[in-house]
């Protein structure tokens, strides 16, 4: 099985990596880059847990081959926060205690980010649509909602 | 398994013509992945058709129509503000396909190859005269949506055929389109009954129709008879119940864990009523 050489952009820096041709994007951010950010719940795009953006687009990263990323720009959890400081959804995350286990966290944020970029000051039923693809098995959704309405409206400077 | 990302049509079938194994064509990868995750399919040869320019488009045709590129995602389609308001139904039943991460990968094409009667995308297009461009060995030929489904996961395409772009006909004056479907949940579930409407008025009355249903057949079904009932009516209660009952007896489906034969039976006509009154509000919209 012949690896292909796949050069891509992720969270702002150069990559580069090689992949066989049947590794998810999910697979060559973990095992390739260390980007264990992003995690597999389903490996079948039912969860959301692997959520990234490629050239902006929210997608599930276990549904992209990891061949697909060339000469896209990818961006994982791992790009959300500055150095130590935490972008506002993940410090209203902590605030609003949005999250138990964890392993749906990094998708939902990722997702969230998404969302508030293409609608600064979404509703309450617009947020929850959004992120009907991303999985919580022990927080609820509610607090995550709240996390995510009180992050929109510290970005907007309300 | 090869992965291929060839830069034009000719390429890709070339590619496939020459394959002898097991061949897919990927666009949004929301089955193959998943079949292939799955160990279901694992493709000898994958070609990626993301690459081929024209193929990630939206453009108007000549005619005044659409033409949708095969890999064109649902997102895609909803940002585009004028093909919404051509093809709302069209839209709206894309844009129903999966979560918001597989809407930015996930086609009309793709909804369609995959074969599935439930698919929410195929009875809007059915109903809003959608053809597709479909090139293979022998050539490209255009074939009318309906054609395509053969049954549950199966496809009438032939050996090296794949889909280039979904044809939507110039949506002209006075015309509107609806896909309503039933699902028990508010949001990413496939479809237990689904129906597409589009018809066009003249002198307030439904000029012309055409009516499809979903899930309630081996196949996506265009249901003429459904049409003639509305034909020539102000789509008043009584050309709603004929409706009903025309989408009701061409209704064949199955009873199964998500609902019985007499509940879609049941549910197809009363969806198809909603859908046409959609359709016939926003036809009348478009006419102000």
């Amino acid at each position: 099985m012949s690896r292909i050489h796949v050069t891509t952009t992720v969270n702002g820096d150069a990559v580069e990596f090689l992949a066989d041709p049947r590794d998810s994007l999910l697979d060559c951010l973990r095992d390739q880059l260390n980007l264990t950010g992003s995690k597999e719940g389903c490996g079948t795009g039912d969860c959301g847990a692997c959520s990234v953006t490629v050239d902006g687009t929210l997608v599930c990263s276990c549904l992209v081959l990891g061949v697909e990323a060339e000469g896209k720009r990818i961006e994982t959890v791992e790009g959300m926060a500055k150095g130590n400081d935490l972008h506002p959804l993940q410090r209203k995350f902590i605030e609003h205690a949005a999250l138990q286990c964890g392993f749906c966290t990094p998708g939902i944020l990722v997702a969230a980010k998404a969302l508030l970029a293409e609608n600064p000051d979404p509703s309450e039923s617009e947020i929850r649509f959004w992120l009907a693809g991303n999985l919580c098995r022990c927080t609820g959704y509610d607090k995550i909602i709240h996390a995510v309405q009180d992050a929109a409206a510290e970005m907007r400077g309300a | 398994m090869r992965y291929h990302a060839p830069s034009s049509v000719a390429e890709a079938v070339r590619l496939a013509a020459g394959a002898t194994g097991i061949t897919r064509f990927l666009s949004g990868g929301t089955d193959v992945l998943v079949q292939l995750r799955a160990g279901m399919v694992t493709p000898d040869d994958l070609i990626d058709l993301k690459k081929i320019p024209g193929l990630r488009e939206i453009t108007r045709t000549p005619d005044g129509g659409w033409r949708i590129g095969a890999a064109v995602s649902g997102a895609e389609m909803g940002r585009h503000a004028a093909l919404c308001s051509d093809w709302p139904g069209v839209v709206e039943g894309m844009r129903l396909v999966g979560s918001t991460q597989v809407q930015g990968r996930a086609t009309l094409a793709g909804n369609l190859c995959n074969g599935s009667p439930a698919a929410d995308s195929v009875p809007g297009m059915v109903a809003a005269g959608a053809r597709v461009v479909v090139t293979g060995p022998a050539g490209t030929r255009e074939v009318a949506v309906e054609e395509i489904p053969a049954g549950p996961g199966k496809t009438r395409l032939k050996p090296g055929e794949m889909i280039e772009a979904v044809l939507l006909p110039p949506r002209g004056a006075q015309g509107g389109d609806a896909y309503l479907r039933f699902i028990p949940r508010t949001e990413m579930d496939i479809a237990v009954v689904g129906v597409g409407v589009s018809l066009t008025l003249e002198g307030g009355k439904v000029a012309a129709a055409r009516v499809a249903i979903g899930a309630v057949a081996p196949t996506v079904l265009l249901v003429p008879e459904a049409a003639k009932a509305i034909i020539g009516t102000t789509l008043d209660d009584a050309a709603i119940a004929a409706l009903a009952d025309a989408v009701r007896a061409a209704a064949t489906p199955i009873s199964d864990k998500r609902g019985t034969a007499e509940f879609r039976k049941d549910v197809v006509g009363v969806l198809a009523g909603r859908a046409a009154r959609i359709a016939h509000d926003r036809a009348k919209g478009a006419a102000k």
